[in-house]
């Protein structure tokens, strides 16, 4: 029970996918300009990514490992996000057409996250069971989720700010995101695995 | 041999998530367009047709379909950015064929002038004009939208348009506004 | 724990959130008595001091006004009306700067006092408590008290709330710097207050009263404890001095520990609060029945000599109480109307005090800085938080300046700019000296306005879809009916009787006719040759539009000059005629060759001519030759405008309609110049006085009328024979309708309202000429005798109907000039 509320918060925290491992800026540099947008975008990854890993790692255990088939685990996790993603965006168009549209583009982009196609390899990779596996994915989306939400309000904030003119858009925020890096490596050492 | 198998299992994995997001896509079905509602709720109505299209549902329909979002010149620049925000596309300044004199206007009758022609009540978009033939016309001045349709079919060129005189009720504190009397 | 008034009783009130502590400045007027009421030069009384509607004005200029007699009356609970401060004159009733921020002008009452201070009879009360609460609403409502703390809402509306009410809370706070109104009235006239007090007791029946004051007025304390030492349901409260403790919302938090959530009245809490300036009107109207004129101001500030409270009637202009205060006479006045932290700058001194003006204050230049004198202070925000520690309302004002400054609407309205009560303490704390309040009035003022925007768009929305939907049914009516009416003409000529065979044949008939003109037209057609068009007809249509306007508007010059110039007839005639022919010589040389246009064009301008020579024969029998002369000159005017606008017209039309026969286009012209005689004709009418004078000039109009047309024949082919027997019966018309009105003479306007009457009955024949013409020559009309339409689509018929609508217009104008009374029409 400890070694998976480790894994957790080891995931959210210490070993942040977006801030740590460097995945997933794609979304996050381009949803966070609102925190509404951040929130719905971080609702969808968590459900993307908890149930790919899950497919992922159902789909690399029970057919392609007793098939021998390892070496088509990119192209079949590659599958199994998009098929999640599209069932995703069919869900999120009918519940909130508002949120559809406001995340655009970024919805369908899920599949080309590295985040998520990333917690699928890695959980391969580390050989985790399958609860692992969820758990992993579960962290690795709410810690995406947290710094999304972050940077969105911080983000704003600065809309508003009177920002120097070679700041202004995304450079500021760029330095806002490093500079959130930085914090969260104080969290270095805090889970010891 | 391995390889057959290999593209006999990705195959029906493929058909059978494929098969899945079929049905999903028959049950999550979304009918209509709320894009162009939205966008029609942003615009102000006043039905002038400056942007080209009969109205104001038309011209939100055609933005929602690519059209350019500097058209509305009733609108200015706040409903250009609120359109921006909308659509997620960039600001663009208002289409230079369009006036830059957005002061809200409402149209007036100069009723000695007036013939009761009736050409004006069926240039009005919204019906803000009061009369029937040979009888006196007159602007509803609340229903008016300071569109200026009417000023030209008139044959007789006797509707003029007011500017809204500023009251306390609308005054915008603009404090480079109030005249100032130097007393000795 | 402790109720509530065992905790008052104690003496431990609560806290408000936030607040300041700024200079009290009190002492300059603190100890002074009030001065009595002066009554100045002149008063200026605005319809509306209230938040509300104005009442509505019951006297007029002129009207002598005794001492608190009512000048305007209310209707609804919202309007209060406004009282004469002392006995005079009314002045004027006109728009003058009113004391509001913005230095807008509204409509306001002048009085001239005549020094008299005459009373209107008054009623003494001695016993309200006898009233029933009907009647002291109706008394507080016709005395027109408003909140006299500053807001200004009706009274009466605030204390007839029918809830339960815990508290009565009497405001006499006056937590704002250099204010002592309130401290000094309560010294000098704690009777009347307490009267006040009892009145509004027994009008809402609270459980308490309590009378929150501040700890730094030792005297009116000291009087109203006395005062009511033996009333056992009144406390007289001390709380702290802190700005700002006086608003209602942070009065009733520190009071009764309750906080007034946001959007809600305080009555719906049990609580009701009323300002101690206010009662002592509400006991001043009850039992004195004075309505409410004058107020204790507090004229206070070190550029006055004598700063000093004083009794001033509604609608002194400042300046008077200024000077009374022996004003220093300096370079640059600054007049500021309320306290320091919540008042505004006066951009003149002759504004007045109304209703809920408590203060003025003349600021040297070291106490407060003229906003006139240097630029704005203000430097970046350096997000110190300083703001929100002080604010009373418990808002952000960092964040809402930010939001405010973004003009991010959305963000405003989360942060609860609406709960922003303006005192002021963020904008006096804030180290980078931003004008706080000034943003957040003005993002109020354009968030209000998007609102109304909003709802118009709204409403203008359902207009234009209800609009959209009657055209549809309308269509759809008339295609309904039109196919009605053909299958019940079908029928009846299928029916085999005589009438169907006789209608048959007439409809046969009709189109051989057609086929025959058709026929005739085309080779018409092929005679004529008209222009090509090209891209030099846009060009001369818009010079055509220029001369116009060129013309109208020398036109209208004339037209002025006419009326200015009376002993100047004759010469004016002739520049007149030059600047006719000047007029038409320029539309000659603009338009283009077209023979017969041109011929009707001389025609009417000969005519013009031949009418002005049979005015100045008639000059020498008029009574009137100076008005004559400039009616002359106005008629000249009018019909050269009239020929000019036609003419023009036709050039354009002819030169966008090529493919319409020469013909009639020139028939049109005719038509045009029909109309110019007839308006002519009726200009002359108007123009005379006798009925001789109308006799003959009806005859010579109907008479050149008849030679227009005889002319026109001889340029015209057979199609216009029609429209000849038509004109010649409107001639006989005409000419009957003259005889008849000659043979019965009648006054002035009865005569000219039926010149009137002729003059349209020819000109609607006029345009029935031209509109069968066009008729005949277009059969392809599918519209089978239902030309109806007022509003036809051929210009044609428009252009005979815009010169003669023009002319009429004109003629209208001449004739209210001459009769100098309003006509009819």
């Amino acid at each position: 029970m400890t070694d998976y509320l480790l894994l957790l918060v080891g995931t959210v925290l210490v070993n942040n996918f977006v801030l740590v491992n460097f995945l997933g800026l794609c979304p996050f540099m381009g949803v966070s300009s609102r925190t509404e947008t951040a929130i719905g975008m971080s609702f969808a990854t968590t459900f993307v990514m908890t149930l790919a890993s899950l497919l992922s790692y159902v789909v690399n255990t029970y057919i392609l490992a007793p098939l021998g088939l390892e070496y088509l685990t990119t192209m079949t996790f590659i599958l199994v996000i998009a098929v999640v993603v599209q069932f995703t965006e069919m869900v999120v168009h009918k519940t909130s057409a508002n949120l559809y549209r406001l995340l655009g583009i970024f919805l369908p982009l899920i599949t080309t996250n590295c985040a998520v196609l990333g917690v699928a390899i890695l959980n391969r990779d580390k050989q985790h069971n399958f609860f692992e596996s969820v758990i992993y994915g579960f962290g690795a989306a709410v810690g995406f989720s947290l710094v999304l939400i972050m940077f969105a309000a911080m983000r704003e904030k600065l809309a508003n700010a009177d920002v120097p003119s070679p700041f202004k858009g995304s450079a500021i925020a760029m330095i806002t995101a490093g500079l959130m890096s930085l914090a969260f490596m104080g969290f270095t050492g805090l889970v010891k695995f | 041999m391995s390889a057959i198998i290999a593209i006999l299992v990705l195959g029906v994995i493929a058909a059978l998530f494929g098969a899945l997001l079929g049905y999903a896509s028959v049950q999550f079905k979304v009918e209509g367009d709320p894009l162009a509602e939205q966008l029609d709720a942003l615009l102000p109505q006043t039905q002038c047709g400056q942007c080209g299209y009969p109205g104001c549902k038309p011209y939100a329909e055609a933005v929602a379909n690519g059209e350019a979002i500097n058209k509305c010149a009733p609108g200015g620049e706040d409903t250009i950015k609120k359109i921006a925000d909308l659509m997620g596309v960039e600001v663009q300044p208002l289409d230079e064929n369009h006036e830059t004199d957005n002061t809200p206007k409402v149209a007036f009758i100069i009723e000695e002038d007036c013939i009761g022609c009736t050409k004006c009540i069926q240039a009005c978009p919204v019906d803000a004009i009061l009369g029937t033939t040979k009888q006196m016309h007159t602007i509803i001045a609340d229903e008016c939208t300071g569109c200026d349709l009417c000023v030209a079919p008139c044959p007789v060129d006797c509707i003029e348009m007011i500017p809204l005189a500023t009251t306390t009720q609308n005054w915008q504190w603009d404090l480079s506004t109030i005249p100032v009397v130097q007393i000795d | 724990m402790e109720s509530v008034i065992e905790r008052i009783q104690k003496g431990h009130f609560s806290h408000f959130h936030g607040g300041i502590h700024p200079p009290e400045q009190k002492f300059l007027t603190s100890t002074k008595p009030i001065a009595s009421a002066q009554i100045p030069e002149q008063l200026i009384i605005p319809v509306r001091q209230h938040i509300g509607q104005a009442g509505d004005i019951i006297v007029a200029v002129g009207d002598k006004v005794l001492k608190g007699q009512a000048l305007s009356a209310s209707n609804s609970p919202m309007q209060l009306p406004v009282h004469a401060p002392t006995s005079g004159i009314i002045s004027a009733i006109e728009n003058a700067v009113i004391p509001h921020p913005s230095g807008l002008s509204e409509l306001c009452i002048i009085i001239t006092p005549d020094h008299e201070d005459t009373w209107r009879k008054r009623t003494i009360c001695p016993d309200h408590h006898l009233l029933s609460k009907d009647q002291i609403l109706e008394k507080i409502a016709n005395s027109g008290i408003a909140g006299m703390g500053g807001a200004g809402f009706p009274t009466q509306v605030k204390v007839s709330t029918l809830a339960k009410i815990n508290y009565l809370i009497i405001n006499a706070a006056e937590c704002e710097p250099y204010i002592t109104a309130d401290d000094l009235l309560i010294q000098e006239h704690s009777p009347t207050v307490l009267d006040g007090i009892k009145i509004l007791d027994h009008l809402l029946a609270p459980k308490n009263i309590l009378i929150g004051i501040e700890d730094n007025k030792a005297k009116a304390i000291e009087t109203l404890q006395k005062a009511t030492a033996d009333i056992a349901h009144i406390h007289v409260c001390v709380i702290p001095t802190k700005y700002p403790s006086g608003g209602e919302k942070q009065l009733i938090k520190i009071l009764t520990n309750q906080e007034v959530p946001s959007g809600v009245l305080p009555s719906s809490l049990g609580i009701v609060m009323q300002n101690v300036a206010t009662c002592f009107a509400i006991a001043d109207a009850v039992i004195n029945d004075t309505p409410l004129i004058k107020r204790v101001v507090t004229v206070s500030g070190q550029a006055l000599d004598k700063p000093q409270n004083i009794w001033s009637l509604i609608g002194t202009p400042v300046g008077f109480l200024t000077q009374h205060c022996d004003y220093k006479n300096r370079q640059h006045k600054h007049l500021i109307m309320g306290g320091p932290m919540m008042g505004f700058s006066l951009s003149n001194d002759q504004i007045p005090v109304i209703k809920s003006t408590n203060c003025i204050l003349a600021p040297s230049e070291a106490e407060i800085e003229s906003p006139y004198s240097t630029g704005t202070k203000e430097v970046e925000c350096i997000r110190c938080g300083q703001c929100a520690d002080v604010c009373p309302a418990q808002l952000l004002p960092q964040e809402l300046q930010w939001s405010a400054k973004a003009k991010d609407q959305q963000q405003l309205t989360k942060l609860n700019l609406f709960d922003c009560i303006e005192c002021g303490a963020c904008a006096y704390v804030c180290p980078s000296q931003i004008p706080l309040v000034h943003y957040y009035r003005v993002a109020k003022a354009e968030i209000r306005q998007q609102k109304l925007l909003d709802i118009k768009a709204e409403k203008a929305k359902v207009r234009f879809e209800a609009r959209k939907e009657r055209l549809e049914r309308e269509k759809i009516a008339r295609a309904e009916k039109h196919k009605k009416a053909a299958e019940a003409r079908k029928a009846r000529m299928n029916s085999g009787t005589s009438e169907a065979k006789t209608e048959k044949s007439a409809v046969a008939a009709a189109l051989a006719r057609v086929k025959a003109k058709k026929a005739q037209a085309s080779t018409d057609d092929h005679k004529i040759n008209s222009e090509p068009e090209s891209t030099n007809e846009q060009a001369s249509d818009k010079k055509d539009q220029v001369a116009n306007a060129i013309a109208r508007a020398k036109a209208k010059k004339l037209a002025k000059q006419a009326q200015l110039k009376e002993g100047q007839a004759t010469e004016n005639l002739t520049t007149d005629n030059d600047k006719e022919a000047s007029i038409s010589a320029k539309l000659d040389n603009v338009t283009v060759s077209d023979k017969k246009a041109k011929v009707a064009a001389a025609i009417a301008k000969a005519k013009a001519k031949k009418l002005q020579q049979a005015e100045n024969s008639n000059d020498s029998l008029s009574t009137d030759t100076q008005a004559k002369s400039d009616e002359d000159k106005k008629a000249k005017v009018a019909a050269a405008v009239a020929k000019a606008k036609a003419k023009a017209k036709a050039k354009a039309a002819e030169r966008t309609q090529d493919d319409k026969p020469d013909v009639l286009v020139a028939n049109d012209n005719v038509a045009s110049a029909i109309d110019v005689d007839a308006s002519s004709a009726k200009i002359d009418i108007a123009s005379t006085q006798s009925a001789a004078e109308l006799k003959k000039a009806r005859i010579a109009a109907t008479i050149e009328k008849a030679k227009a047309k005889a002319k026109a024949k001889s340029s015209l082919t057979e199609e216009t024979i029609k429209t000849e027997a038509k004109s010649s019966l409107a001639e006989e018309t005409i000419k009957t309708e003259a005889t008849a009105i000659t043979e019965a003479p009648i006054p002035g306007a009865a005569e000219l309202k039926k010149a009137k009457v002729a003059a349209a009955v020819a000109k609607a024949k006029a345009k029935k000429l031209a509109a069968q013409a066009q008729k005949v020559a277009e059969p392809e009309n599918s519209e089978q005798g239902d030309d109806d339409n007022v509003i036809a689509s051929a210009t044609d018929s428009k252009k005979a109907r815009i010169a003669a609508a023009v002319a009429k217009a004109k003629a209208k104008k001449l004739a209210a000039d001459t009769n100098k009374s309003p006509t009819s029409e």
